[in-house]
């Protein structure tokens, strides 16, 4: 078995699959790959199953040392990642199959555009699996630990699919600009006045530093309750990744995912789909809007 | 039952009682539509999460129309699991809790022990049940006007009209009664969760 270590973690890596739904009635989030866009093509670039396990890195500096022979995949956020074997440096090209030729080093630098790199080992990272999953809910604190220098992350085996031929998968780089985000009522959208629903799609919207896996802080104007509402207290009820919950002060957050299972602030709208996997990109102080999308049922 | 909108890959079915709420989440799950992901139950609601690959919106809103609740009536489950918890009665806050009930400390843990609990929904950590009296009208108590940053795991607390049992240390601004040896959560056991919605929970006065 083949082993990688990590020389630096960098501000925060997390190991990460696609989560473990449908234990809600326990108390547990799905969590997962926050871009599972990004999780999903790492994966299929060194031919493993996109559920694998790989590496979430926030905003750079990871440095993993890879026996030679290992094959790997930077997707996410770009930054300015080098290979580093016997003391060469070669750049390392973002959503590309990379194989080392001996042993290397790995250096994700500073991010340029985006928030979260995903790193894909060839085989996945064979750390023990905790309710089915090997993501880290940073919320519960359940699965992997968050990786700590020295640590050794055992690989998991050959998979029975090749490395795909492709030299290069073009996609672009997340935005550095304004970032749309597609939304659809939610349940509690008549709490709100019809000045708080012009204001949430009309705000250019300012992406918080104080946010993370939990949830996305958007700042702006307040969004006001209908006077009837103001102060009422809701019953706690289920929440969902991309769920834009309300506090009493009228500051949106779009829950993320390791958000808690239920929540008492009412939800004016909800992220859809397509948009979740931008979430996950968003840097502190990026404009945000919010555009109603309509949808077949 | 009314039908919420949630997003593309959710509705938010919302009942006029907990009971209702509690039963339908009981009959879908039974029931295991292929296409719900998730059932999440809440105080009042079940929010059903799909996947859009197998189903639409539209189709679950029927699906969830053509089977109702199975438990028509708006008491709470008498059948189903039963757990019992043993509970030293010593909580920091057994003295707030008497004031609003009205009676002396004993009291408040003889009352406690002798209402019969169900598990409504989870919440706030994994295995954090919050607990309502099947059939006794308890009074309501105030949350801590401030919460406490370190609640001991299997602190037995009060707040509104729940009962639940930390499930690991954790910050926390409900009334502390007792304390339990009882585990309400292990990831690495087969049922980590010892209480899931519709679970009945007696509690027993132990001495500590």
């Amino acid at each position: 078995m083949t082993d990688v270590r990590v020389i630096d973690p960098g501000p925060l890596a997390l190991v990460h699959d696609l989560g473990r739904p449908g234990l809600a009635s326990l108390g547990v989030s799905a969590s997962g790959a926050f871009d599972r866009a990004a999780h999903r093509l790492a994966n299929r670039l060194v031919g493993n199953d996109e559920h694998a396990a790989a590496i979430e890195c926030l905003l750079g500096g990871l440095r993993l040392a890879l026996p030679g022979g290992t094959w790997f995949a930077v997707t996410g956020a770009w930054s300015d990642a080098v290979l580093v074997t016997d003391g060469v440096r070669a750049t390392v090209e973002p959503h590309t199959a990379i194989r080392t030729d001996a042993d290397a080093e790995l250096h994700l630098g500073t991010v340029t555009h985006g928030l979260r790199s995903t790193v894909a080992l060839r085989g996945g990272l064979a750390v023990p699996a905790v309710l089915g999953s090997r993501s880290r809910d940073t919320l519960a604190g359940l699965g992997p630990e968050p990786l700590r220098a020295s640590d050794v992350l055992p690989l998991g085996p050959e998979p029975v699919t090749p490395v795909p031929v492709a030299d290069l998968v073009p996609v672009d780089p997340p935005t550095d600009g304004v970032v749309e985000l597609g939304v659809r009522p939610g349940p509690r959208h008549e709490w709100f006045t019809a000045e708080a629903h012009r204001l949430l799609l009309a705000t250019e919207w300012t992406t918080s530093a104080r946010s993370d896996r939990t949830g996305v802080r958007l700042e702006g104007p307040a969004l006001e309750r209908e006077p009837d509402l103001v102060g009422a207290e809701l019953a706690s009820e289920g929440m969902l990744r991309g769920s834009i919950q309300v506090s009493p002060d009228g500051a949106p957050t779009v829950l993320g995912p390791d958000h808690p299972v239920t929540g008492g602030y009412p939800v004016i709208a909800v992220v859809v789909d397509a948009s979740l996997d931008l979430l996950a990109q968003l840097r502190p102080g990026q404009p945000v809007r919010l555009r109603l999308v309509t949808g077949h049922r | 039952m009314r039908l919420l909108p949630c997003g593309d890959r959710a509705l938010l079915a919302e009942f006029d009682a907990l009971a209702l709420a509690l039963s339908a989440h009981t009959t879908w799950s039974a029931a295991a539509h292929s296409g719900i992901v998730e059932l999440v139950p809440g105080a009042r609601t079940v929010l059903v999460r799909i996947d859009p690959a197998v189903t639409g919106l539209g189709a679950i809103e029927q699906w969830l129309t053509a089977h109702p609740p199975a438990d028509a009536e708006s008491s709470l489950p008498s059948s189903g699991p039963v757990i019992t918890v043993p509970v030293t009665y010593d909580g920091d806050d057994l003295a707030v809790v008497a004031d609003v009930w009205g009676c002396s400390l004993e009291a408040v843990a003889a009352r406690h022990a002798a209402t019969e609990w169900v598990c409504a929904f989870i919440g706030f950590a994994p295995g954090f049940g919050y607990l309502v009296p099947v059939d006794a009208d308890l009074p309501v108590v105030p949350r801590r006007a401030t919460s406490r940053p370190a609640v001991p795991p299997g602190s037995v607390a009060l707040a509104a009209e729940y009962c639940g049992v930390y499930p690991r240390e954790s910050p926390g601004g409900w009334q502390l009664i007792g304390r339990t040896a009882v585990s309400l959560w292990d990831a690495d056991r087969d049922s980590p969760a010892l209480v899931t919605p519709g679970t009945r929970v007696r509690f027993e006065a132990v001495r500590g």
